[in-house]
């Protein structure tokens, strides 16, 4: 009863407002300035001191990483759409090509072909926004649907200047999509299609619906020792460090930065 | 398994496909301004990847001369700007982001510098910063333009913000542009070469051209008027006829209304002949809306003549006679202010349209009430909705005649609100067929200051072309007096040239001279040559002499004399033939085959070659060589006089004519 009082209160008061601004004159966006409130906000990241000691990363690189991110986000911390945004921009979407000298470190896609490699010669639909989800997940250490410089920094600290045994922990804990401490093979696929997404309808030799799922099934196959459906970060550090060619792309990250 | 994409034993054996075609520089047009920065965070995410590949990676591109990033500062008109230089090359494909800007590197202040306009390179320098390229509205499109291009930056790039006030300026400025060549084209002075249909069609078009077109066009507004108040006065009633009959002047003098329209008609009917003749497209003129008009203003008259005075058909021909006050509308040809009234009532019928119809729609609603109101009413005007829409259209446009009034409460209340939705429903459109005229006149009037702005601008160019040519040969005949002479007295005369010559001048002027060496001709100015021109063709015969040149004849003889006292040089020993024209440039050379032998001693092997040439070709025209005016001391005299006398036949045959190089 007192909901419909109330309800009825609030119709009552706009109408009479109503009322009262058309006789007035006075416009209804002039009536707008109590309803606004301060969406910004703003984030300070700690000290450069701090920064140092917690990540391994130089005085400058630090300088030279924040500047590039509050470039990018002046509020101080990315939320999900905008580092989607960022990161899509690195690979073609939706016919959008980057330009020839923003990826001078290109993968070479699996399927060999030259003319893939160079991104701005074809225009593919693709779409990394799933990936993207994951790695804003996996950066998000403390959950909270931001991403903060400190995260950000700490991220790319294990990734680029971790060890070899940090970086695989690292990768363990992006493919553990719901953190429990073991990749299922509906993990593992969704992070295959999103892979696979990333590339587009038009690849060479052309994409099968399938070729996510056959690639889960070797990954598991390679992976999980104990044959029980799941890989735990034992197996996975285990099955890593024995193929070389894991090891030896691991350390491609050393010169990134 | 072996039709595994990611085997890479396969993929290894596909041959890597050579890259289709160069890569298509795409001018940086979609990068964000720190995509580039988070480049690092893009690689590293590739972690994901690494366990679940199959095959090894490539290797990744090492930084050769790892550079730390450097603070840059770029000088630009003397204000400093300072910015990373992984800022500036986030853009690599413009000036800045490129090696180019190493041109403009000083190495005495290690710094940039442009010397261009500070303010727009702010803005060019936050488009580096934040990947938007905003557009000052205080600034000239044109000069905006040309900084973008020095800095190879591509106007499309301006952000949604700017990027429709850009369009809107650079739209505006080409449409004065086009304007003004238009108008060059139409104003041509002489095209000599027009065909006479070409020439009236021009007589017709711009009356002011010449005066048989200005007396023409004076003479059709004469008869237009003479016309319209004709059908005038024909119906102003004019006195009584025995009989008691008020008649209109038309039938009263029925024979000289009659001449006087055959008169203006006749006329009417040979401009629109002249004028179909003179179209450059007949159809395109018949089809144009002035031609209509004449048309149809001539037309009653010649039905009338064809038709006899039936009764039958007399109405229609009363009828007729009202077409002829389209005559009227031929004014349009003289007035511009008509034309444009035309014209916006043209661009603007979208907005008389709308106001066409919200009209009807008030005037069907108001009539359909007031008749139901004033329908219980006795004696009631509003006798059918029909009937009622006299009192509405009334009513709203605020006239109010009275004939037709509400007596009903009700029928006066729904009135007055009728009269005052007119009021609005009238008031709404007005403005924006007022503000297009408006628009309209004043791009016009601009039209006409323009042109008038340009002819003047274009007498100041003419006149500062002549000034500086005038320069040059001033300082020619100065500067080469005083080498000819090779005084010791001419050190000062040079220093004081000099003094009067910056070096720019004085390398345009040697520039000048190298060409009138290899050519072998020479500058003069555009008088002398109309007087050579003029002289040339008066010299007919060998014996006669203009007064003029018999003048400077006797000087140059008297100055012989003297030039025999002095060991003069012998003409043209060390002194090349071009030289010595050159001194007399402001003297008139009139060219004259003689019969005198040729100096073969003193003579360059240019003017022997000249000579045997011109032998044939020139018989009869005078060699004379006269100095007009020279203003150096008369030591010199002598000097140009000794090179005139026995060597003319010298320099005349370097100068067949003494051709007028065009303006400098």
């Amino acid at each position: 009863m007192s909901h419909c009082q109330q309800r009825c209160k609030r119709q009552l008061g706009r109408v009479i407002r109503f009322f009262y601004q058309f006789v007035t004159g006075t416009l209804s966006q002039d009536s707008v300035e109590d309803e606004f409130e301060l969406s910004t906000v703003c984030h300070r990241p700690e000290g450069l001191e701090q920064l140092q000691e917690q990540t391994k990363f130089t005085r400058k690189e630090l300088q030279v990483l924040y500047r590039g991110f509050k470039n990018e986000c002046p509020s101080g911390i990315v939320n999900e759409e905008n580092f989607k945004q960022i990161y899509s921009q690195f690979f073609p979407q939706g016919g959008e090509c980057p330009s020839p000298s923003l990826s001078p470190y290109t993968w070479v896609p699996l399927q060999g072909r030259g003319s893939h490699s160079t991104p701005h010669a074809v225009c593919l639909p693709a779409d990394s926004s799933t990936y993207a989800t994951f790695l804003f997940n996996a950066f998000d250490t403390d959950h909270d649907g931001s991403v903060s410089f400190e995260d950000f920094v700490s991220g790319l600290s294990t990734i680029l200047r971790g060890t070899i045994d940090d970086r695989l922990n690292w990768a363990f804990n992006l493919y553990d999509l719901n953190k429990d401490g073991c990749i299922t093979k509906e993990e593992m696929l969704d992070i295959m299609k999103s892979i696979y997404d990333m590339m587009g309808k038009y690849t060479y030799p052309a994409m099968r619906e399938d070729a996510p799922r056959e690639h889960v099934e070797n990954f598991f196959q390679k992976m999980d020792r104990n044959k029980d459906g799941v890989v735990t970060i034992e197996e996975f550090l285990e099955s890593c460090q024995k193929d070389e060619n894991i090891m030896r792309s691991m350390q491609l990250f050393d010169s990134v930065i | 398994m072996q039709k595994l994409r990611w085997n890479c034993s396969d993929s290894q054996q596909v041959p890597a496909a050579p890259p289709a075609s160069p890569p298509v520089t795409r001018p940086g047009l979609v990068m964000a301004a720190g995509v580039a920065a988070w480049l690092p965070f893009a690689r590293a995410a590739a972690i994901g990847w690494m366990p679940v590949a199959n095959c090894p990676m490539p290797l990744a591109p090492t930084e050769k001369n790892k550079r730390q990033d450097e603070l840059i500062i770029l000088n630009v008109s003397g204000r400093r700007f300072q910015t990373w230089r992984t800022t500036l090359e986030r853009y690599p494909d413009t000036l800045l982001g490129s090696t180019e800007k190493e041109f403009f590197f000083n190495e005495d202040t290690k710094e940039y510098f442009f010397d261009r306009d500070p303010e727009v390179f702010r803005c060019i320098l936050n488009f580096y910063r934040t990947g938007k390229l905003h557009y000052p509205r205080y600034e000239c499109i044109s000069a905006y333009d040309e900084e973008l291009a020095f800095y190879g930056i591509l106007p499309e790039i301006i952000g949604d913000c700017c990027y429709e006030e850009y369009k809107d300026r650079k739209r505006e400025n080409a449409e004065r542009l086009m304007d003004d060549n238009d108008s060059e084209n139409n104003q041509e002075g002489s095209m000599p070469s027009l065909s006479f249909r070409q020439t009236m069609w021009r007589a017709f078009e711009n009356p002011h051209t010449s005066t048989l077109a200005l007396v023409f066009y004076y003479v059709t507004g004469f008869f237009i008027a003479v016309s319209v108040i004709t059908n005038v006065v024909e119906t102003v009633p004019c006195g009584t006829v025995p009989g008691n009959k008020e008649l209109p002047c038309g039938e009263r003098y029925a024979v000289a209304f009659f001449c006087l329209d055959t008169a203006c008609v006749m006329i009417f009917t040979v401009e629109y002949l002249l004028r179909l003749f003179a179209a450059p497209s007949r159809y395109r003129f018949i089809r144009s809306v002035m031609s209509i008009i004449d048309v149809v203003a001539i037309m009653p008259y010649y039905i009338g003549l064809v038709m006899t005075n039936n009764e039958d058909v007399s109405g229609a021909f009363v009828t007729l006679r009202v077409f002829r006050v389209f005559r009227i509308f031929k004014f349009s040809r003289h007035s511009q202010g008509l034309r444009i009234l035309g014209y916006t009532l043209k661009s603007c019928a979208s907005e008389l349209g709308f106001l066409l119809f919200s009209l009807t729609m008030a005037i069907i609603i108001f009539a359909t009430v007031m008749f139901y109101a004033e329908k219980g009413s006795s004696a009631s005007k509003f006798t059918s909705i029909p009937a009622s829409f006299w009192y509405t259209i009334v009513t709203m446009t605020t006239l109010g005649y009275g004939d037709m009034v509400p007596k009903t409460i009700a029928g006066k209340i729904f009135g007055s609100i009728c009269s005052l939705s007119g009021v609005l429903v009238i008031a709404l459109p007005v403005p924006v067929i007022v503000s297009n005229f408006s628009r309209i006149y004043h791009q016009n009037q601009r039209a006409d200051k323009r042109r008038a702005q340009k002819k003047a601008r274009l007498a100041r160019i003419r006149v500062a072309k002549t000034g500086s040519s005038n320069a040059y040969l001033h300082s020619k005949r100065n500067g080469l007096l005083n080498e000819a002479l090779e005084l010791p007295g001419s050190t000062e005369e040079e220093q004081h040239m000099t003094k009067g010559t910056s070096l720019i001048e004085s390398q345009h002027h040697h520039l000048l001279h190298c060409l009138e060496k290899t050519t072998n001709h020479e500058f003069i100015d555009e008088q002398l040559f109309e007087q050579n021109c003029m002289e040339s063709s008066m010299q007919n015969y060998p014996s006669s002499r203009s007064p003029s040149l018999s003048s400077q004849a006797g000087l140059g003889s008297s100055c012989c004399s003297r030039r025999h006292k002095k060991s003069a040089h012998l003409p043209n020993c060390s002194v090349p033939a071009t030289r010595l024209r050159s001194m007399q440039e402001l003297s008139t050379i009139h060219i004259q085959c003689s019969e005198q032998p040729s100096l073969t001693t003193s003579r360059s092997s240019l003017n022997m070659k000249a000579d045997d040439g011109l032998r044939p070709n020139c018989k009869g025209a005078q060699i004379t060589t006269a100095i007009i005016s020279i203003p150096t001391p008369p030591a010199l005299t002598p000097e140009g006089e000794s090179r005139a006398g026995p060597g003319s036949p010298g320099p005349a045959t370097n100068v067949p004519n003494v051709v007028k190089v065009s303006a400098l």
